[in-house]
Parts: structure tokens; sequence; C-alpha cells
């Protein structure tokens, strides 16, 4: 099912969360909101779901204007950070508790129950403990009985809110891999959000990129990543240096730490600048500069081979020159 | 305790979790903790151990034609009635009023949650007395009332009206902060998977919140059975009547039945005991309550 978010705008106060959204999700695609805390990702996911109400604008299931449906009439699946399991029932019913709460006429049988059950947990991996407590399970455990029992409704829509959120990393690397095989496998439009721009751009088809309430760019993740549409993106996708541009007084270009060579000796547009920090991190040295120009810092990233070749030792003056400079129009 | 004499018995014997700086001298410590029995002994062992000793010293013969006199009997039958009706109705208010100011936000809501404690605020006679205002002959609904032939002052209706809203924080106050701890994920995640109103709630809400329900109605109920100064202004009196069972001990009281006064005053006293057993009991599983909801979630 495809969702179309029209000119959705919430408040909370003073606060504006959502500030004229425009948004169209294709049916079955992996979708991504990736943002800063408070930049409304998760506002726009609750809108989604009919857990909140927009100021304005309109929301669309596969073309229908679903703005004023409840919640519980719009066959989507959410999945929440921290998990939401009834604490008070086992896995089992967890993941029932969907089909039970159904009327009585589209109620499956209690065989029906069971069979649905047993398949979401096995799909889980987690048949053995259907008898067990939510808080007898360990945090990656609960995350994927959350993600049962969204999928048990058969929803239209999947939605999870930072569902890897309060896991550690190795289970969080686990779990990505497992989410994406599942939607390939599953195929339901879905939609996550999450503020870690790895997370986003390994699991996602494309990625909706948010800040302050707004989205500033919309792409598949290496798009997003090569073509950044504004400093804002560029920035928030990685560690970035401001170099002052040769053909334009006052004014920035943006470079990665990697995309500058460091030289022993000037060169044409070559910048001089003062190692002051260096560091090496796995394969690779962190190097800290200073700018002799105007003293501002540079961190430049280089193989080891380079490091050794330069023997550049801290408080020597070395030559930055960008293998690109980025620009952004307005800026 | 009994390492007081080795070289660091702050150390040895700190209950685990409190910081050294906070815990005082061996010395302090046991001062403290006889000052706090001495007291405990003089003001609630001695004259609960007074009332059993008083109602019996008669023996079990008077102690029993005591509490099985006609009129003690249909004292114990109000004091059971008013409650029967006073503790449902504060249980369907309290919970009503819990789930309005833990799930949701509105203006006027810390305006709400003040006058929840309005009754613990105001002295039971003057609760009393308004419903005297209210609805006595001089009051505003008096004529009114009078006309069509009926009593709530003086009669069964004020003693339960008075009662209500004396017990009518308990389960509230009760609820509220253990509501506001659990939030409304849950909920949320109940609606979202289709439930309606009333499955959510009793699905989800009612278990998450049931053994502090019920330590909130224990309390309501011993406070319901055992008020007497708003009861005392609207009842009148009325022997075999209007009298609740505390109402009956100061009767009888006055009139130098000691041994009767004793013997019904013992049948409260043992309602407060049964109370607080049923208290420790229901205490320890809220609270595993409220750490199981935060368990759940986390």
């Amino acid at each position: 099912m495809s969702i179309e978010l029209t000119g959705i705008t919430k408040s909370f106060g003073r606060f504006m969360p959502v500030d004229n959204v425009d948004l169209r999700i294709e049916t079955g695609e992996l979708i991504a909101l990736l943002g800063p805390s408070g930049s409304g990702k998760t506002t726009i996911l609750r809108i989604i779901a009919g857990l909140e109400t927009p100021d304005a604008g309109t929301v669309a299931f596969h073309g229908e204007d679903a703005t004023e449906r409840h919640a519980r009439e719009r066959q989507v699946g959410f999945v929440f950070q921290h998990y939401a399991l009834f604490g008070h029932m086992t896995i089992f019913e967890n993941i029932a508790f969907g089909l039970r709460v159904r009327p009585r006429a589209q109620r499956p049988d209690e065989a029906e129950i069971r069979r649905r059950v047993s398949t979401l947990l096995e799909l889980i991996q987690l048949d053995f403990l259907a008898a067990r407590y939510p808080h007898q399970l360990s945090g990656g455990q609960r995350q994927r009985v959350a993600l049962a029992r969204a999928l048990a409704v058969e929803p239209k829509v999947l939605l999870l809110d930072e569902p890897f959120g309060a896991l550690d990393a190795r289970v969080r690397q686990e779990l990505r891999r497992w989410l994406r095989r599942l939607h390939d496998e599953v195929h339901v439009t879905t939609v996550f959000v999450t503020h870690d721009q790895e997370e986003a751009f390994e699991v996602a088809d494309r990625v909706v990129v948010m800040n302050r309430g707004r989205i500033e760019q919309i792409g598949a993740p290496a798009e997003v990543y090569d073509h950044p549409a504004t400093p804002f993106v560029f920035e928030f996708l990685g560690q970035v240096n401001r170099l002052p541009l040769p053909d334009e007084p006052g004014g920035d270009g943006f470079v990665r730490p990697h995309e500058i060579s460091v030289l022993g000796a000037p060169e044409d547009d070559a910048l001089p600048a003062r190692l002051l920090h260096s560091a090496t991190v796995g394969h690779f040295a962190r190097l800290e500069f200073e700018l002799e120009a105007d003293a501002r810092r540079v961190s430049v990233e280089v193989s080891r081979e380079t490091l050794r070749a330069l023997a550049l030792p801290v408080g020597a003056i070395a030559w930055l020159r960008p293998t690109i400079l980025r620009r952004f129009a307005g800026r | 305790m009994t390492k007081a004499h080795s070289p660091m018995p702050a150390a040895t014997s700190l209950p685990i979790g409190l910081p050294r700086a906070a815990a005082e001298p061996p010395i302090i410590r046991r001062l403290l903790i006889v000052v706090a029995l001495i007291f405990l002994t003089l003001f609630l062992f001695v004259p609960l151990a007074f009332v059993f000793a008083e109602a019996l010293k008669k023996g079990l013969a008077v102690y029993f034609a005591a509490v099985t006199d006609p009129d003690a009997l249909d004292a114990i039958r109000l004091t059971l009635l008013v409650a029967v009706i006073a503790v449902p109705a504060n249980l369907v208010f309290g919970v009503a009023a819990a789930w309005t100011v833990a799930k949701f936000s509105f203006p006027g809501k810390s305006i709400l949650i003040t006058l929840i404690d309005l009754p613990f605020a105001v002295s039971p006679v003057v609760s009393g007395l308004i419903y005297v205002l209210v609805f006595g002959l001089q009051g505003w609904f008096g004529g009114w009332l009078r006309e069509h032939d009926l009593k709530v002052i003086f009669a069964v209706p004020g003693i339960v009206l008075a009662t209500i809203f004396v017990t009518f924080p308990f389960v509230a106050r009760e609820l509220i902060p253990l509501m506001q701890a659990q939030g409304t994920e849950q909920e949320e995640a109940a609606i979202v998977l289709g439930a309606r109103g009333w499955q959510t709630f009793f699905r989800v809400t009612l278990p998450n919140i049931k053994w502090g329900l019920l330590y909130g109605v224990i309390l309501c109920n011993a406070r319901a059975m055992g008020e007497f100064g708003a009861v005392s202004v609207v009842s009148g009196h009325i022997r075999g009547g209007t009298n609740t069972l505390p109402l009956a001990v100061e009767i009888l009281y006055n009139e130098y039945q000691f041994t009767a006064a004793f013997a019904v005053a013992s049948l409260l006293a043992l309602l407060a005991l049964l109370t607080l057993a049923l208290k420790y009991v229901v205490e320890a599983r809220t609270r595993e309550d409220q750490a199981f909801a935060g368990e759940g979630n986390a």
C-alpha cells in the first residue's frame, strides 16, 4: 500500500516538530526517516499510524484519504522504540493479541490463531520462548517479539520507531540485516525512524533526511551520500571540514576528511596548516590541522602508509589540498 | 549491628546501596531505633492492646452479648451497607480520574489533581456540614426534598454521601503515580493492533494496575467503615437506624457501657489489623507491578 502525505503540519505549543511536509512512499518500499532528535521524524511516523492528528494536511493510503481514520482502522503495524510489550502476557499471547481483539465475525478460530502465532514465532526464531514473559527476554528478543506482534495482524504498512535504538552495537547489526531480509520476504511497505545514518543507509531503499520538521532531501542512500542537497545533509552524514573557496573570497566549500591530500611541500592552491595532533585509528590515521591563514581546525584522514611517508612531527607545517570542494547554492 | 566493636563499624554493617557518608554512627542509629520503638509502643500497641483487654475484661460471654446486641448488629449492617455503596463508587471514580490525569493532557489538569485531594485537606466535620447545608431542611435542596418526602440528612443517603466524599481520594491517589509511570505506550500498541477502548482497558490497562487498585480499595474501605466525623454530623445518631459502628462506640461509651463500647470498638480494631495485613501483601505486589511495567518496556 502506498502512503501519501500532503502538507502535513503539527505543532505542540510553540514547538513545531513537523512543518508542511510532503512525502510519497511507494508500495513495498523500505524507507528510512533519518534526522537528529527533534527533527520531527517520530511525529511523522505517529501521524501515519493515526496516533497523532496533524494540524493541517492529509494522509492518504493507496490514494484514499485516511486523515480522519482511527488508528485502530488503519491496518498498520507499529513497533515502538521501547517495544511496549504487554508485561502480564506471555510472548505467545502478546503476538496473538491483535487477532484476539478482533470482532467475533473476523476473528480466526483458536486453531488458526495458534497456527499463525507459531509461524511468526518461527519467523523470528523464538518459538522456544512462547510461554515466557517479556521481562524474561533480552532486548533484541523483545524487539523481535514486538515485530512479530505487529506482523500478526497482516498490516498493510509497517512502521518502526527507532527499532534498534536501545540495543547494543552487535545485536543492532544483526537485527538490521534481519529486518532487510524480512522485508525482502514479506514485502510490506515499511517506514522506519532512525538517527543513525549507517543504519538508514544499510537497510533502506530510500532515505528521507529531516531537519527541524522539514525534509532536506529524499533519495537512494548512495545518491544522498554522494550528492547531498544541503549543507545540513552533508554535515549530518559524516564529519565535514569547511575550507575557504579559492575563487570566492569569504565563501566556504565543504570537504570530508578523507578527501584532502596532505603535501610535504607548498603547491598552487594548497593551504599551509600546522599539525596539532595525530592518532591512528585501525587502518587509517586521523590528523588535526590548524590553518595558518585563519586558525580554523581541519580534520584529515590518510592511510597509515601516507602518514609514514610524510614523517610529519606534531607542530610541523604541511600543505592541504582538497581533492573535491562542494559548494551549495545560496551559501 | 554485631560488628560495632570492629575498626570500621559503619562500613561493615552498612545497608547495600547507602553511601557511606549518609550512614550515622551505630550509637545514633540504635538511639533512633529505640526512640521509634518506644513511640510505637506508647501510641499504637498499648491502646490497641487496651481495646481488646477492656472488651474481654468481663469474659467472652459478655463480649459476644455486646456485639450481638440488636443495636450493635444494626450498626454493623449499616456500616457494611455504606461501604458496599461508597467503595465501588469511589473505585469507578478513582479509576476514571486517574485514567484522565495520567493518560491525557488538558488545561486545568493540576487543578483537578488538587481538587481530588480536597477531602484530605478539609476536616471531616466540615465535610459533613457541607451536606447538611446542601440537603438539610434549611439547605438549598431542603424544601424540594421535603416536598417529595425524601430524607437525606439524618438518614442513610446522607451517611453514604458523606462517606463517599471523605474516602474519595484513596483510589485515585494510589493510581495516578502508577499510571503516570507506566505511560501510554502499551495502550497505543493495543489500539494500533485493533483493540477497542474497553478491550484496551480490560486487557492492557487493568492488568497493569490491578495491585495498585486493590491497595487503594483496601485503604478506601478501611476509611469508609471507620469514618466518624463527617458521618456523625449527618447521621442524627438514631439507634437501629443511622448508627454506624464508630457512632455506636461513642454512644455506648457516653452511656457508661464501657465493656460494650470496647467490644464494638474491638471489631473496628480487628478491621484495622486485617487491613494492615492485606495492605502488606498487596504493597509487595504493587512494587512488582511497577518493576514489571518498567521491565516489560525497557
